[in-house]
């Protein structure tokens, strides 16, 4: 048990650098998205239900949701998409 | 002795034109006063290309950073400070961390008489199984409202900051709102959404009846709810969610909450204070009617919490309902 939880941790510091590392906006709150889910997991591992269920509702689903309209708004998302047509 | 003017002589005269003024049929300033158009400003044209060499001469000076040493200084001093005081940062709240008890250690400040009161007396005195929603509904009810309050009054400023009136007969142009192009009829979307949002729903509203017999409470299945009416927003539509979910019902729903969390939580202040025994029975620990009026608070922070998450993607989306 306690080298799973290792493991979490040490994704959980690897998603945090990652994420501010990022280069494109998208995949950085991506990343952000997998270190809520995996910050739930470790909730339920110290026996804190009730902050999982927050965690994985507010942090993953909310807060994410929240900063893809956002980047829609200030199109970040859309230009990427053109780039990519560019290149093809 | 009073005399009848003509009525040419009568118009000179000064309280004629007074009350043509107090009628608001003749501006007294309005011949006597014009605007004039501006001049247009004309040079010489070396001068002119003096002042411009002068002008990019200066913004040289300001934005060549290869050129201006102080700022490059200043750039390079900036990147090793940045660096040094993150490590300093990072030393100093690992050594703070080193210095925190052990996890689930005894004889610790954590293990103290206030949580051992809420263990041993929590379902005794709050009726509720699960100890931190007795703990955070009950014993600490107090913070509960002001966070229900806090999230009302972000609610508050987001409609204030984003909020998008828009004028009669004025359309949506795509900058304004992503709404231009809805129905997007998105096939996968939808079908996955049909199978999908009546589960999260149904999961979100057992989470609030159950959050005094497991874990969840009124925060967490309210933002479940809420994540769930966002994802039927994203499948359907805005004109589908309009007819159950305009912003009356938004106003109606939150200050209703609020108010009866006000009211229920005010009753048991009271009846605490002033040590008379409360009405509401506590009921069998483990039943769903139980625990007194945890079970009507968790509503209540059901319904604000969901509203909030949905208001919050609303007026991001297109500013307004």
């Amino acid at each position: 048990m306690s080298v799973f939880t290792d493991i979490l941790l040490l994704f959980l510091v690897v998603c945090a650098v990652a994420a501010s590392l990022s280069k494109n906006l998208l995949n950085s709150i991506l990343i952000f998205m997998s270190y809520s889910l995996v910050m739930s997991i470790i909730w339920i591992l110290l026996e804190s239900p009730d902050l999982a269920i927050t965690e994985a509702a507010v942090g993953a689903g909310i807060t994410s949701l929240l900063f893809f309209v956002t980047l829609k708004k200030i199109h970040a998302i859309v230009e990427s998409d053109r780039k990519e047509k560019k290149d093809e | 002795m009073s005399r009848k003017l003509s009525e040419e002589e009568y118009k000179k005269k000064l309280s004629y034109r007074m009350e043509q003024w107090f009628a608001g049929q003749r501006d007294p300033y309005l011949e006597h006063l014009r605007m004039k158009p501006q001049a247009e400003r004309t040079l010489e044209p070396e001068k002119e290309e003096a002042l411009r060499k002068e002008k990019k001469e200066r913004l040289d000076k300001v934005y060549r950073i290869s050129d201006n040493r102080p700022v490059k200084l200043f750039e390079k001093l900036y990147r090793i400070f940045c660096v040094a005081f993150c490590f300093f940062l990072v030393i100093m709240l690992l050594i703070a961390v080193s210095f925190l008890p052990s996890y689930g250690e005894d004889e610790k400040p954590v293990n103290n008489e206030v949580s051992r009161r809420y263990i041993e007396k929590g379902l005794q005195e709050t009726g509720a199984v699960n100890i931190v929603t007795g703990m955070i509904l009950d014993y600490r009810a107090f913070d509960t409202l002001g966070e229900s309050h806090v999230l009302f009054a972000a609610t508050c400023t987001v409609l204030i900051l984003l909020r998008h009136d828009k004028k009669k007969g004025e359309r949506d142009t795509e900058e304004e709102t992503d709404r231009v192009y809805e129905p997007k009829n998105d096939v996968i979307l939808q079908m996955v959404s049909k199978v999908l949002v009546p589960p999260i729903i149904l999961f979100g509203i057992y989470v609030i009846l159950c959050g005094h017999l497991g874990p969840g409470g009124g925060f967490s299945g309210g933002a479940v709810i809420g994540a769930g009416l966002i994802l039927y927003l994203n499948a359907f539509g805005f004109a589908k969610t309009e007819k159950f979910f305009s912003e009356k019902t938004y106003k109606v729903l939150s200050v209703s909450a609020l108010g009866c969390y006000c009211l229920a939580k005010s009753y048991s202040f009271y009846t605490g204070a002033n040590h008379i025994e409360s009405v509401i029975p506590l009921g069998t620990p483990g039943a769903i009617l139980s625990s007194g009026l945890i079970l009507v608070l968790n509503i209540c922070v059901g319904i604000v919490v969901a509203g909030t998450m949905y208001t919050f993607y609303v007026m991001f989306r297109k500013g307004g309902y």
